[in-house]
């Protein structure tokens, strides 16, 4: 049997189907191995596909062997061959993370369900990137947000558990909006296939059911990857989170709801019916703009690390919007590089975060202070992380500004290009706050000596890091991937 | 409710009728209304009928916690196992085609199973739904 031609179903299959196997074993020891190894097998799959889809071009499966428009097809092109690798490489990266860190973090009895709400996770995330039909997109969109809320209520302070059921509200509403939209889409073409549905849309452009799709789609997409004003569930969500779900949900689940964005708007609703007819590229600028300057502002005044960089997420994410606001090729690129460098830097920051955590018993400023004398290594690898998030060459986040600041001067609007520099200060200035802290402060007494971060925590850490320096340096594969996939989304290559 | 004996002699009669109905919307989903998640629902319902009457202590004895988040986990095994099945007959993901030489019972038995999935972890999620609620704020009897 070749199981070559089914990879697709496979990646979502596997970590769908660990998922209730760890519950079945119980045994956290157990239920960990399964769900590591479920995230490696991913993770192989994904650079399996990614590798093919460069080869050979748009990979179709379809579910139950019922053809594409009538069946669940599953579809691999240049930019969700992209997105899985990013989502499961950073899954391939927590998971063996996890297990020292929710050790500190999680009561004992509930570390077989993290891990079984882990491999949920994934499941769903990587079932919203590889489907090609809306209401599957949906219903994985579903699944991962209830486990990424139950993930979220698992953090160790009581705080937690509000923060998960904000994001809970904030969340369904996201959702209900998106299902409303897809179901206006259905009503008008009749049909759930993503590209036979971009197909029809063609005949009714324009009209008011479409447009009210538009608008319930972006305002739901909107919520779940936490554009401003709709980012208010994010800073909680993120801060009160066990150390590896702030590592893992920051990493990928607000870039997977960008990319939901981009298949809606450039592969059913097209770009000339959301950029040309309407105002979309004003607005999106100005959220994105006022994401990037308030968020950034307010990140600087934070006391806490996790949520001075949950909010500088919040700035981040504005800066992948404001790529797609350009509607060009090169915004497009911008947008779809710093989704994946943005992610890249994120999941390294809070990855180190939950070590300091271990060490020190949280991340206040105040509690981190003298943090370079004693933990230099991880010191280290976030001040290399915040240069990242600044946009300093030979940083992966020099890449994505590079692309941006090329987009705006294309498009001659060179006073663009000044506030994204402008905007970079802002973000020179919390990393700063971290820098201050570490480095010129003298050591708290009260450090627990002898607290090690566990080799099982350093190693992913620093690979991610590594990494975040990697593609500062090495742009092929993601820029290069970057480009096909807006090539692909503008051409209308379907 | 030690000294209702109506209730408990009543429930005694009801629950085989309850659980005999369960299976009745479970095999006959095929043709009529029903299938796996109402048979499901059903099935819990006498468990929870029976909890009711005789006190959660004796529900958990009847079935117990592990089997509850056991059935919670198998239901989606079996529903994931049709699908692995299918790729291991030489179809695609969750294709009935190849479960029977004859494609069309093979249909029938890639959504029966399907369906006994579908009863197994709704009825297990509704009792510790159930056990979790009836648990809150007790101190037990």
């Amino acid at each position: 049997m070749n199981l070559a031609p089914h990879l697709p179903a496979l990646q979502v299959v596997v970590p769908l189907l660990a998922a209730p196997l760890t519950v079945l074993l119980r045994r956290r020891s157990v239920a960990f191995a399964v769900a590591l190894a479920a995230s490696w097998v991913a993770l192989a799959i994904a650079v399996a596909l990614w590798l093919r889809v460069a080869e050979g071009g748009t990979i179709s499966y379809a579910i139950g062997n019922w053809p594409a428009p009538w069946g669940i097809e599953y579809r691999v092109d240049a930019l969700s061959a992209f997105v899985l690798v990013l989502v499961t490489g950073i899954a391939a990266l927590v998971l063996p993370y996890s297990r020292a860190s929710i050790e500190a973090e999680v009561p004992p009895q509930k570390h077989y369900l993290f891990y079984t709400m882990f491999a949920l996770c994934l499941a769903g995330l990587l079932g919203i990137t590889i489907t090609g039909d809306a209401f599957n997109t949906f219903v994985f969109l579903e699944i991962s947000s209830l486990s990424i809320y139950v993930l979220i209520a698992l953090g160790r302070d009581r705080r937690a558990l509000l923060a998960a059921y904000q994001y809970l509200i904030m969340g369904t509403i996201g959702a209900t909006f998106i299902v409303i939209g897809i179901g206006l889409l259905y009503l008008m073409t009749g049909t759930l296939n993503l590209a036979d549905m971009g197909r029809r849309l063609a005949a009714v452009q324009g009209t008011r059911p479409v447009l009210a799709a538009l608008a319930f789609l972006t305002v739901g997409l909107s919520l779940k990857l936490a554009l401003f004003p709709l980012h208010q569930w994010l800073p909680n969500a993120y801060a009160f989170a066990p150390s590896a779900v702030s590592a893992f949900i920051a990493a990928t689940a607000t870039k997977v709801a960008v990319y939901v964005l981009l298949r809606f708007y450039y592969s059913v609703f097209g770009e000339s019916a959301v950029f040309a007819r309407l105002p979309m590229q004003e607005a999106m600028l100005l959220l994105a703009l006022a994401g990037i300057f308030v968020a950034s502002t307010v990140a600087i005044f934070q006391t806490d690390l996790k949520r001075l960089f949950a909010y500088s997420s919040v700035g981040q994410i504005g800066y992948i919007i404001l790529g797609l606001s350009f509607d060009s090729t090169s915004g497009l690129t911008a947008t779809i590089v710093h989704l994946f460098n943005h992610g890249v830097t994120k999941g390294a920051i809070f990855l180190l975060l939950g070590g300091v955590a271990l060490v020190t018993g949280g991340t206040s400023l105040a509690r981190i202070q003298g943090l370079g004398k004693r933990m230099p290594l991880t010191s280290f690898g976030i001040v290399l992380c915040g240069l990242s998030l600044i946009g300093i060459p030979g940083t992966a986040g020099f890449v994505s500004k590079w692309y941006l600041i090329r987009a705006a001067f294309e498009k001659g609007q060179w006073w663009l290009a000044f506030l994204i520099v402008a905007s970079s200060l802002l973000a020179a200035a919390y990393v700063w706050r971290f820098v201050e802290a570490a480095y010129f402060r003298e050591p708290r007494k009260d450090l627990t000596e002898g607290a090690k971060v566990p080799r099982s925590m350093a190693i992913p850490s620093g690979l991610l890091v590594a990494t975040v320096v990697y593609f500062g340096l090495d742009t092929s594969f993601t820029v290069g991937s970057a480009a096909q996939a807006a090539a692909l989304l503008l051409g209308g290559l379907r | 409710m030690r000294h209702d004996v109506i209730l408990r002699v009543i429930a005694k009669l009801l629950i085989p009728f309850i659980l005999l109905f369960a299976l009745y919307v479970q095999f006959h989903g095929d043709f009529g209304p029903g299938g796996g998640f109402q048979a499901g629902v059903i099935l819990a319902a006498a468990v929870i009928f029976y909890g009711l009457i005789y006190g959660l202590a004796d529900a958990r004895k009847l079935v117990p916690e592990a089997v509850v988040e056991s059935m919670m986990a198998i239901g989606v095994l079996i529903y994931g196992g049709v699908g692995v099945a299918g790729l291991l007959l030489g179809g695609n993901y969750l294709d009935y085609f190849v479960l029977d030489p004859n494609p069309v019972h093979g249909q029938h038995r890639g959504i029966f199973w399907v369906e006994v999935g579908v009863a197994v972890t709704v009825s297990g999620v509704m009792l510790k739904i159930f056990y979790m609620f009836a648990d809150r704020g007790r101190v037990d009897e």
